[in-house]
């Protein structure tokens, strides 16, 4: 509170930044549905590193979980479905200094824009991506979405969805270049708010797989998780996910796993049941592409119109 | 060792080189226009391009080259037929004679070492070609090109390109100094040994020509050689680059498309000595939504496509105009549909530059008539964009593109590049879209602006940026961004015509065909036609004072380079046909019966051409 330290000595900031800060409109999604979680995980993740919220971008597609943007406080772009990450990434290239989160959906984000999932993650500009897995199209009421288990009936397959589904963990972990790669569920507010902090905190694209209920049109598929926690495998390490050791008693399966073996992270992201949950990888060590893009952003008049005319000057005659 | 031979004044030709691909027809011929330019002829030249990737030597889709249009006025066109052409090999120009590249007269210069061949049925090919070219009326000069240079150097494919530099420097008496000074430059990285080579073989050619050849000519200059007002010479495409630096642009955000990419080549090259970025994204729509991230985020930037890309970027551009988005999007034009003629000419994009989207998306669209418009319109374009918070197309085409001209030689503005982005506290009681009702321009927050936060939606919103389904929200906002579009109209002039204001036929066109169109309509006059044009760069909004300036011809034509029925073909009537696509508009917005004259061959229009066709009208008229 009021930057009150453990010594007691009192950090008086200009600004300081509450909640209400990072609140828009009020969020018009279904009562029980799990994207209300991870807005206020965001939320107070902002509030606790005090980010000022004119610094701060929500960037969305389309579906449930990019209706997100509109109920943050900060600004926020909602554009057109699929293509969230092309814009984020648009926008960190020249404001590198901007922080960046980008809610998005199975569908979203692995079927329509899933070549803009590929490539943003080879890209690796710094950004939390969050990705609301709720294995179901929810706007446009229930067709079959790229995460639907094979025989879940929906409007688009009456008789039970007839694909495979597709793994966005071992997909995303298939990309040069990944950098941070977490799982976690809606429900648990503990681990959410854990992932998402570790999320926020990398230097890099941190992709949050967020396993999420849409007790509308998807609700058997989660229930099983929800209602048997034995059915989730928690990943453990001291460069994981933190976890409070009453968080531990939740899950009854845990796995101690060093997220920066990637055989062992590709290993477990194959795991169908118990579904993982926690930091499958992690390397601090990738570069941002922003460094990149953002060269030269400083430069001042004069020197940019001696470099203009030096370029006619190549073409003269 | 030197036949005196008195030069022929001319006021202009038209040379080619053509050869098989890698034998550097095209080096010799940019060489060749530089030292042209330098002297002060006024200059064209186009690359001729090979249709196929890795095309059999000796054939005629292996096509490669230069054309040349060298003269002593200023050069705005690649003009008709050509008077001298240099090849390296017979079959390439059967290519060049099903394109009306040659006329009766025209002088071939030709390698005949495919004559002494050891493989006969070369020599066959060789022979009855010749003799063909000659029964159609091509000059043949046979050339011991390949004996002359092998004199200089065992490797003689390498350089032949100098050899035939020093043939038509002597043919169009070059001042022989500046051509060994443009060829030390071309060569400059290579080192002195190279060079010294080149030079020997340029002047072997030169030597030569003056005791072989007998064409010999001069043409007058334009302008006094080395003159102090500097030229620069650019392609379109390289135009446009330029454009993108001295407009302080931050980024350009694009992927690989025929024919714009040479624009992004350039750019990438030089871009950072001005702090600038290129990103290549993973697709066309990934390249536009990056750049209006940029842009939202208050960066200037750009994405430089062709007809396809265009149509990937269209749910993009419809959001751009739709959250009103400043950006700028250079459309190099490329024959369409579909894949179609990726490497050649066409102006089919306007349609789908004014109405690709589905719902209405007003945006400004523009046309280049020139490569010096290819600079100096992107500069407008980026500031139109912020100023009318909009989208705004560029449109160029392959034509222009590939072109190269030389032109006044531009000064960096200060007052051209973009202002650093406003971070001050935003006022909070001014909504994100604060529309002036009357003109519907409205100051946009930056991300960082405190005050300003909001929520930018593609979704039908009010001034508040908040999503609105409600009647008047929806028609709130179609009407101010519409209104825009007026306000800018209320900016503009009429265009100038070119000739009398007032006669039997107007000639109205848009982009590359410009210099074609009044090459041609200056030769009708010359004839005594009551003939004029008008060109428009401004295609959304219109430009004003059309339609009176419609109202004082007796008849009025658009002519372009995109699909239209033609009036007599098959089955089309009065309420069939489909107009060209200015034609179209122009119909719509003055309800003056406009006619419209095309061809999509893929190639620019040839003043020759042009000239005819008004001839055939008038007649028919009169």
């Amino acid at each position: 509170m009021f930057g009150l330290k453990a010594d007691w000595s009192v950090d008086i900031k200009e600004r300081y930044f509450a909640l209400g800060d990072y609140a828009g409109g009020e969020a018009r999604w279904c009562p029980g549905c799990g994207d209300h979680a991870v807005l206020t995980v965001v939320q107070r993740i902002c509030r606790d590193n005090q980010m000022p919220p004119e610094m701060t971008v929500a960037v969305s597609g389309i579906g449930c979980s990019s209706r997100l943007p509109h109920y943050m406080g900060t600004y926020g772009f909602h554009g057109l479905h699929g293509r969230a990450l092309p814009v984020a990434c648009g926008i960190k290239s020249r404001r590198p200094e901007l922080d960046v989160w980008v809610a998005t959906g199975d569908g979203d984000c692995y079927s329509i824009g899933a070549g803009h999932w590929l490539h943003a993650v080879r890209y690796n500009m710094n950004m939390t991506v969050l990705v609301f897995d709720n294995s179901i199209y929810g706007l446009t009421k229930k067709q079959t979405s790229p995460t639907t288990p094979i025989g879940f009936k929906s409007n688009t397959h009456p008789q039970g969805s007839i694909l495979e589904p597709l793994n966005p963990l071992t997909a995303t972990l298939g990309i040069s270049n990944v950098s941070f790669l977490a799982q976690t569920v809606d429900w648990n507010p503990a681990h959410l708010y854990a992932t998402i902090k570790a999320a926020h905190a990398h230097k890099g694209f941190s992709l949050v797989n967020i396993i999420q209920r849409c007790p509308v049109y998807s609700d058997q598929i989660s229930k099983d998780l929800q209602e048997n926690p034995s059915k989730l495998l928690l990943l453990t390490h001291d460069k994981g996910i933190p976890v409070e050791e009453k968080l531990l008693r939740f899950f009854p399966n845990h796995r101690e796993h060093d997220p920066s073996n990637m055989s062992e992270a590709y290993d477990i992201a194959t795991f169908l049941s118990p579904t993982p949950v926690g930091l499958l990888y992690h390397n601090p060590d990738v570069p941002c592409y922003e460094d990149l893009s953002s060269q030269g952003l400083n430069m001042g008049v004069e020197d940019k119109l001696a470099g203009i005319n030096a370029a006619f000057d190549q073409f003269a005659v | 060792m030197s036949k005196t031979k008195q030069a022929v004044r001319i006021n202009e030709h038209i040379v080619e080189i053509v050869s098989d691909s890698g034998e550097g027809a095209q080096k010799a011929g940019q060489t060749f226009g530089n030292i042209s330019a330098k002297m002060g002829n006024g200059v064209w030249t186009v690359e001729i391009i090979p249709a196929e990737i890795k095309p059999p030597a000796r054939s005629p889709a292996g096509a490669s080259g230069i054309r040349i249009r060298l003269g002593s006025s200023y050069i705005t066109n690649m003009g008709n037929a050509a008077d001298i052409v240099v090849a390296l090999n017979e079959q390439v120009l059967y290519s060049r004679i099903a394109t009306h590249a040659y006329k009766k007269g025209t002088v071939v210069l030709l390698e005949n070492k495919w004559l002494t061949d050891p493989n006969p049925e070369i020599v066959k090919q060789y022979e009855s070609s010749v003799a063909e070219f000659r029964d159609n009326g091509l000059v043949v000069v046979e050339v011991p090109m390949e004996v002359e240079c092998l004199k200089l150097t065992p490797r003689p494919r390498l350089g032949k390109n100098m050899f035939v530099l020093g043939i038509l420097s002597y043919i169009y008496s070059r001042d022989i100094d500046k051509a060994y000074r443009e060829v030390e430059h071309t060569f400059q990285r290579k080192g002195q040994k190279v060079i010294d080579l080149n030079h020997k073989l340029l002047q072997a050619g030169y030597d030569f020509a003056q005791e072989n050849i007998d064409y010999h000519y001069e043409i007058p200059l334009w302008r006094a050689p080395d003159s102090k007002d500097p030229l620069i010479v650019t392609n379109g495409n390289q135009a446009m680059g330029l454009g993108v630096m001295a407009s302080g642009m931050d980024l350009v955000s694009m992927y690989p498309i025929t024919p714009a990419t040479s624009a992004s080549h350039y750019l990438a090259d030089v871009y950072h000595t001005v702090g600038g970025f290129v990103h290549q994204a993973e697709d066309e729509i990934a390249a536009v939504g990056f750049a209006i991230g940029a842009s939202y985020a208050g960066k200037t930037a750009c994405t430089i496509t062709s007809g396809p890309g265009l149509a990937l970027k269209t749910e993009f551009l419809a959001l751009a105009v739709m959250a009103e988005i400043p950006l700028v999007i250079g459309v190099v034009q490329r024959g369409g549909p579909s894949t179609g003629l990726p490497t050649k000419v066409e102006q089919g994009d306007l349609l789908a530059s004014l109405y690709g989207e589905p719902g209405d998306a007003p945006k400004i669209v523009i046309a280049a008539a020139t490569i010096e418009e290819c600079f100096h319109f992107v500069v407008m374009a980026r500031k139109l964009a912020e100023t009318f918070r909009t989208p705004v197309i560029l449109l160029t085409d392959a034509n222009l593109g590939t072109g190269v001209q030389p032109y006044p030689r531009p000064k960096a503005k200060a007052e051209w590049l973009a202002s650093p982005i406003d971070q001050s506290p935003w006022k909070k009681d001014i909504p994100p879209f604060d529309w002036n009702e009357e003109t519907g321009l409205s100051s946009r927050p930056i991300v960082g602006q405190p005050g300003g936060e909001y929520v930018l939606t593609g979704l039908a919103h009010t001034k508040q940026s908040k999503v609105a389904y409600d009647r008047d929200s929806n028609q709130r906002g179609c009407n101010m961004r519409s209104r825009k579009l007026a306000a800018l109209y209320g900016t503009l002039k009429p265009p100038e015509i070119h000739g009398d204001a007032e006669g039997d036929l107007l000639v109205v066109g848009w982009g590359s065909t410009l210099g074609a169109i009044e090459e041609a309509i200056d030769q009708m006059r010359d004839d005594g036609h009551k003939v004029s044009s008008i060109h428009l760069r401004f295609l959304s909004p219109l430009e004003p004072g059309i339609k009176e300036i419609f109202a004082k011809f007796k008849h009025v034509l658009t002519i372009e380079i995109n699909y239209s029925d033609e009036a007599d073909a098959p089955l089309i009537t009065a309420g069939n046909r489909r107009y060209t696509q200015l034609a179209m508009i122009l119909r719509a917005q003055t309800l003056v019966d406009v006619d419209c004259w095309s061809n999509v061959h893929g190639q620019p229009l040839q003043p020759g051409l042009i000239y005819d066709e008004l001839v055939r009208r008038l007649n028919l008229k009169n």
